[in-house]
């Protein structure tokens, strides 16, 4: 009973009367949902565990070298995971240059611009973007979106653009251009809705000060909004970064699933997500499985540390209001 | 008056420059907007428009055909991904509830704060990631692809949703409730239960729709753990079919009419993530908080 009481500091009130059957119960009630909070604990416990013990025969073979080597031969049972970091990195970074600008331009409408009645309505809309499964994004992305690259986008970038060697090779439609498209617009809604977030915790009296020293609107949010909200919104930009690396449907089925690294992003790559979704059910032979597991593994830490150095950053700006800022 | 007119009048007018990139501002972030929108309204557009066409009784009630046959359907993957998300829901509701009853009634505490990490960490796990696991997990102890290995899978990611969510909602409760109950001499696993999580009630289970809704279209971790079939199963340990499997194989394959199921199949399944979200969004929008100030 005692032990409840110091557990519970935040109920300042504890029940006076308690029957002998009552405190058993209570204690049962105790234990019982301390099991689940530490289930939580143990799911994340495990997945480190799992992924460590079945990584182990990769690494004692190949080493920190494996992610520095290109060869990914499952017939000689040679495994090299540079090109799935490769292609990880770039559709992922491209995916952001083309996400960012337009996610944050969403949100500086949606929260300073755009007229109350419009707001709900918009806020709801990007919301469902963000509910729209992957595998529907990759379907639309293979049958709309990659013939409109194959016959319009990159036949024009190539003509206006070759000479950046950017845009160079046959342009197939499918590659890591069609990736990088598809992971922004899966992006967008998350940078978009914590942009709002953080945009909506600076305080309003930071507004009204600007604009009654004669600022105009677009003046009024880049200084007294957007530079109070700045680390907030790189937190949500890490944030989408974090769901870009480990995103797997949509890259999957358009990004071409072959480990060459390439210049031209109308080439096909593969990443470090979509060779464990093609090959790990395939994958014979111990060394195989075990090195998609190690590539599960890095792929699993490098998330790891962009969402907590994510959140971190968004906690600075939202700290202190988060009543306001939800919603 | 004439005077103060004209001091307020001296204040500079906005330059032209600065009214101008006001209002190109302005029209770039409505553009920003509507470029969003875009994608939204053509996919919605193209599941509508692909898929409609395709979804007749025989789509609903009948399995695949063998390839080159026309026909068939796709119940028994509507059927598995109920089933798998009924598994789900059984172990992943129950465990994300009581994570976060410990959360907000016990959880102000260095143990509580370290739970609320890992939840907030394993919600930023890869779901590709959660099949590895859920396949060392279930699908190896079993030997075989299994409904239970898909079920577990979809669950991990379903508890930090729901824990995160439901401790919001019961912390939203006034304290004053709790010791009203106290005071009547209601035991505190009473209160919790029938006051405290009562009172919450329509926000945790806003809470639980969208993790539901989240998992529902989950693909990456049923590759190898559900794996996918074409014929009905209703055994914990055999393989099973589910509509957003069956919707990446028939998009992969080379064969027009699987193009013309994955479209239908991708139509059911947005309908049902969007009623969830609908309904979740009604209840929101009712009052989180019945009768609680």
């Amino acid at each position: 009973m005692n032990s409840e009481v110091v557990a519970g500091t935040r109920a300042n009130a504890e029940p006076l009367l308690k029957s002998g059957d009552g405190a058993i119960a209570d204690r049962t009630f105790f234990v019982a949902v301390l099991a689940c909070g530490t289930c939580v604990l143990a799911l994340v416990v495990l997945i480190v565990y799992e992924l460590i013990t079945k990584s182990q025969l990769s690494w004692h073979a190949f080493g920190l070298g494996f992610f520095f080597r290109s060869d990914w031969d499952p017939v000689n049972d040679q495994y090299g995971a540079l090109p799935f970091v490769y292609g990880t990195l770039v559709s992922s970074i491209l995916a952001l240059i083309i996400a960012v600008p337009l996610a944050v331009g969403v949100a500086v409408f949606i929260t300073e611009m755009s007229p109350r009645w419009l707001r709900g309505a918009l806020a709801f809309t990007t919301e469902l973007l963000a509910a729209i499964p992957s595998v529907i994004y990759g379907l639309w992305a293979i049958f709309v979106l990659v013939p409109l690259l194959r016959q319009y986008v990159q036949p024009a970038l190539s003509t206006y653009f070759g000479w950046t060697g950017l845009f160079s090779g046959p342009p197939y439609g499918i590659g890591m251009l069609a990736a990088g498209i598809i992971l922004a617009i899966m992006v967008i809604p998350i940078v978009s809705s914590i942009t709002r977030e953080v945009m909506t915790a600076v305080p309003q009296q930071q507004r009204e000060a600007v604009l009654a020293l004669g600022a105009t609107r677009w003046e009024m949010i880049r200084t007294g909004v957007l530079r109070n909200a700045r680390i907030g919104i790189v937190g949500g930009i890490i944030l989408g970064l974090g769901r870009a690396l480990g995103e797997t449907m949509a890259v999957t089925m358009v990004i071409g699933n072959r480990p060459d690294i390439s210049h031209s992003l109308f080439a096909p790559g593969y990443t470090m997500a979509s060779v464990i979704a093609n090959e790990f059910s395939e994958a014979t032979g111990d060394l195989y499985l075990s090195s998609l597991v190690e590539v599960g593994l890095a792929l699993f830490i490098v998330t790891i540390i962009v969402n907590v150095l994510a959140q971190v950053l968004v906690w600075s700006v939202t700290r202190g209001m988060p009543a306001r800022s939800r919603g | 008056m004439a005077e103060s007119a004209k001091s307020s009048a001296s204040i500079p007018p906005v330059s032209l420059a600065r009214r101008l990139t006001d209002v190109l501002v302005t029209a770039s972030a409505a553009g920003a907007v509507l470029l969003v929108l875009l994608p939204l309204i053509a996919i919605f557009a193209y599941l509508v428009y692909k898929g409609i066409g395709s979804i007749n009784w025989a789509f609903l009630t009948q399995i695949p055909k063998p390839v080159g046959e026309s026909g068939g359907g796709m119940a028994n993957a509507i059927g598995g991904s109920v089933y798998i998300l009924l598994i789900a829901s059984g172990l992943g509701v129950p465990i994300g509830i009581g994570a976060g009853i410990y959360l907000s009634e016990y959880g102000r505490n260095r143990f509580g704060n370290l739970i609320r990490f890992t939840a907030d960490v394993l919600n930023g796990v890869p779901s590709i990631i959660v099949g590895i696991v859920a396949y060392g997990l279930v699908v190896l102890t079993q030997g075989h692809f299994s409904a239970l290995a898909g079920g577990v899978a979809l669950a991990i990611m379903m508890i930090p949703t729901i824990s995160r969510t439901s401790e919001e909602m019961l912390l939203l409760v006034p304290q004053a409730i709790r010791e009203a109950a106290y005071g009547l001499g209601v035991a505190r696993w009473r209160t919790t239960l029938s006051i405290t999580l009562k009172t919450a009630s329509s926000g945790v289970i806003t809470g639980v729709m969208l993790a539901f809704a989240r998992v529902a279209g989950e693909t990456a971790p049923l590759l190898f753990t559900a794996f996918g079939n074409q014929y009905w199963n209703w055994k914990l340990n055999q393989p099973t079919a589910a509509l957003s499997l069956q919707i990446f194989n028939y998009a992969i394959s080379p064969f027009d009419e699987w193009h013309r199921q994955a479209w239908a199949g991708a139509l059911i399944l947005i309908i049902l993530i969007v009623l969830s979200i609908s309904a979740v969004r009604m209840a929101a929008s009712r009052g989180m908080l019945k009768g609680a100030s």
